[in-house]
């Protein structure tokens, strides 16, 4: 069992082990098969650097990963205490068929949404970019089914001292539901982040719209591939999610079990 | 002493039910709205497209009116896509959900030492963005790269095998990469799944004299099988929309040998002489795939 275990996890985080040990050394070290760090790390960042425009990259990535995150967290935990909290048989009747939607493949919207997004002149857009994910089923689900176990009682009490219903939403549901909201922002965050097909037909025309994904997959573009910056740009697009990663590994963890129970 | 006022004795417009019911379909409208004008809507749009030819505004209804739902099956490139999306799924999701399974029952053993570090390096994958591991992969199996140093080096090759250039060996690297990216998924669902399983159950069963293949068989499996259907459907689900991989890690090569339909159509919608209406009738086969299969899943979990 240890043996299985070891095994899998080397194999797990050896290609990330491996990443991070390229990204300081020459190309010409990568193809001797380096398995140590080496020193160029400064010069594989200046090229990097200096071939893309990776500041720009970064800059739109954290913006629409950011903008998509927090809308979308709001709209779907409203929806899903919506769902619950008010619940009624009409209201699980539509529940089930916007679950529907999640049997629907994106490459199978993903042109006409390229059609709505460029009639309403959103190419190359942060709105364009977040239209397509902004209310997820995915999402409604995880919010509803943890609805489930919130104590009815502060709701009750809320509306005896007079609060409206929206103040009870933000003041006591979102208070009271950190960690799903811990989790779904970890899980939306993660996939606006990596998202790589709706940007790379959203913002096509546009170079200085490209995202973290779009610029790392311009780095094998070109005839000579430098491997040393190609690393480098792999892990720099990385970082982002393993540190949230291992920050917030038991929301992760925690948001994803809360979904299929 | 104060006289409550005649509108409280009156019935109001909205009874207090009422008025509750009106607001949760408030809080829940935008987000239904969002579903159906961007998914449900644009699944119709899509087939209207699928039927006209041209484009922008000289579309018109093509002639016969299924001519592009024809032209699939006249189409090789398009039958190459299929049955290579197909065979990255009947090879790798099994072998997927059994790495999982097994990796998830030994982490759950309570006997277990250092089970957080082993945890923590087979969730990593998961973190890391689709596009990322599929560079890291495709420079690991370059010709000159790692993968092959170290098959030099310990006298497999004597120089070195060109992984991403040949077929089969390129589309075993992409099934390899899906491997190494999903295992931790399917093992994260699992645990959570197998935490929820009543301990004592294994007490029960180990005193009755069942070893640990029957408590895996016996127990173990009979009671995680939602969600081993839900993760049946959902790697399904993702490996027929399988997009990053063919486009990153192999680019469709050699040939058109490892592309995947997602980036097939991808490439006929926006690439060289943009087809947005076969596209479409490509991408409605898609969404006819991943319909059929998951109802075959529901129907074969149902039974169990």
């Amino acid at each position: 069992m240890y043996a299985f275990l070891s095994v899998a996890s080397f194999l797990s985080v050896f290609p990330l082990y491996w990443t991070v040990v390229s990204a300081t050394n020459s190309s010409s070290d990568i193809i001797k098969g380096s398995l140590l760090a080496g020193t160029h790390l400064f010069q594989n960042f200046y090229h990097l650097l200096e071939l893309y425009n990776l500041s720009t990259a970064l800059m739109n990535s954290t913006l629409n990963a950011v903008v998509l995150t927090v809308a979308s967290v709001i709209i779907c935990a409203m929806a899903g205490y919506g769902f619950e909290a008010f619940h009624s048989k009409a209201k699980d009747k539509l529940m089930s068929i916007l679950l529907l939607s999640m049997m629907i493949p994106f490459a199978a919207v993903m042109i006409p949404l390229f059609q709505l997004t460029a009639n309403m002149g959103l190419l190359n857009t942060t709105i364009g970019f977040i239209l397509p994910s902004l209310s997820t089923a995915f999402l409604i689900l995880l919010f509803r089914q943890s609805t489930r176990s919130f104590p009815y009682e502060m709701i009750d009490s809320a509306r005896i001292d007079g609060l409206n219903e929206i103040s009870i939403f933000f003041r006591i549901f979102m208070p009271t539901m950190k960690s799903t909201f811990a989790a779904a922002t970890v899980i939306t965050f993660m996939s606006a982040w990596n998202s790589y097909l709706w940007p790379s037909i959203v913002f096509r025309g546009d170079p200085s719209a490209f995202t973290m994904p779009m610029l790392i997959a311009r780095t094998i573009a070109g005839n000579v591939t430098d491997h040393g910056v190609v690393m480098l740009a792999a892990l720099i697009a990385t970082i982002p999610t393993i540190i949230i990663f291992f920050f917030l590994q038991k929301y992760f963890v925690e948001g994803i079990a809360g979904s299929i129970k | 002493m104060h006289i409550p006022n005649s509108h409280a004795t009156r019935k109001p417009f909205l009874s207090l039910e009422r008025k509750r019911s009106l607001s949760g379909w408030a809080f829940l409208s935008v987000a239904a709205c969002l579903i159906i004008w961007l998914n449900f809507y644009p699944m119709v749009r899509g087939f209207i497209i699928a039927l006209h030819t041209g484009a922008g505004a000289n579309m018109t209804l093509s002639n016969p009116i299924y001519r592009n739902f024809a032209r699939l099956f006249e189409d090789p490139q398009f039958r190459q896509t299929v049955s290579t999306t197909f065979l990255y799924l009947i090879v790798q999701v099994p072998i997927m959900l059994v790495l999982a399974l097994i990796l998830a029952s030994m982490l759950n053993q309570p006997s277990l030492k250092g089970k957080a570090i082993f945890r923590t390096a087979i969730f990593l994958p998961c973190a890391v963005g689709l596009v990322a591991y599929a560079l890291i992969f495709r420079q690991m199996f370059a010709h000159d790269g790692l993968i092959n140093s170290v098959l030099i080096g310990i006298g497999v090759f004597e120089t070195g095998h060109n992984w991403l250039n040949s077929v089969w060996s390129a589309r075993l690297v992409i099934i390899i990469g899906l491997l190494w990216r999903w295992t931790g998924f399917a093992t994260v669902l699992y645990l959570a799944g197998l935490q929820n399983i009543d301990r004592s159950i294994y007490e029960a069963a180990k005193i009755d004299g069942a070893g640990i293949f029957q408590q895996f068989w016996k127990i173990t499996i009979p009671l995680l099988s939602p969600i081993i259907l839900l993760t049946a459907i959902m790697s399904t689900n993702g490996t027929l929309q399988l997009f990053d991989e063919s486009m990153n890690l192999t680019g469709g090569r050699p040939g058109m040998s490892t592309m995947t339909m997602s980036h097939y159509i991808y490439q006929t919608a926006f690439v060289h002489s943009p087809n947005l209406s076969y596209a479409s009738a490509m991408s409605f086969a898609i969404f006819i795939f991943v319909a059929v299969l998951a109802l075959i899943q529901i129907k074969v979990g149902d039974k169990r």
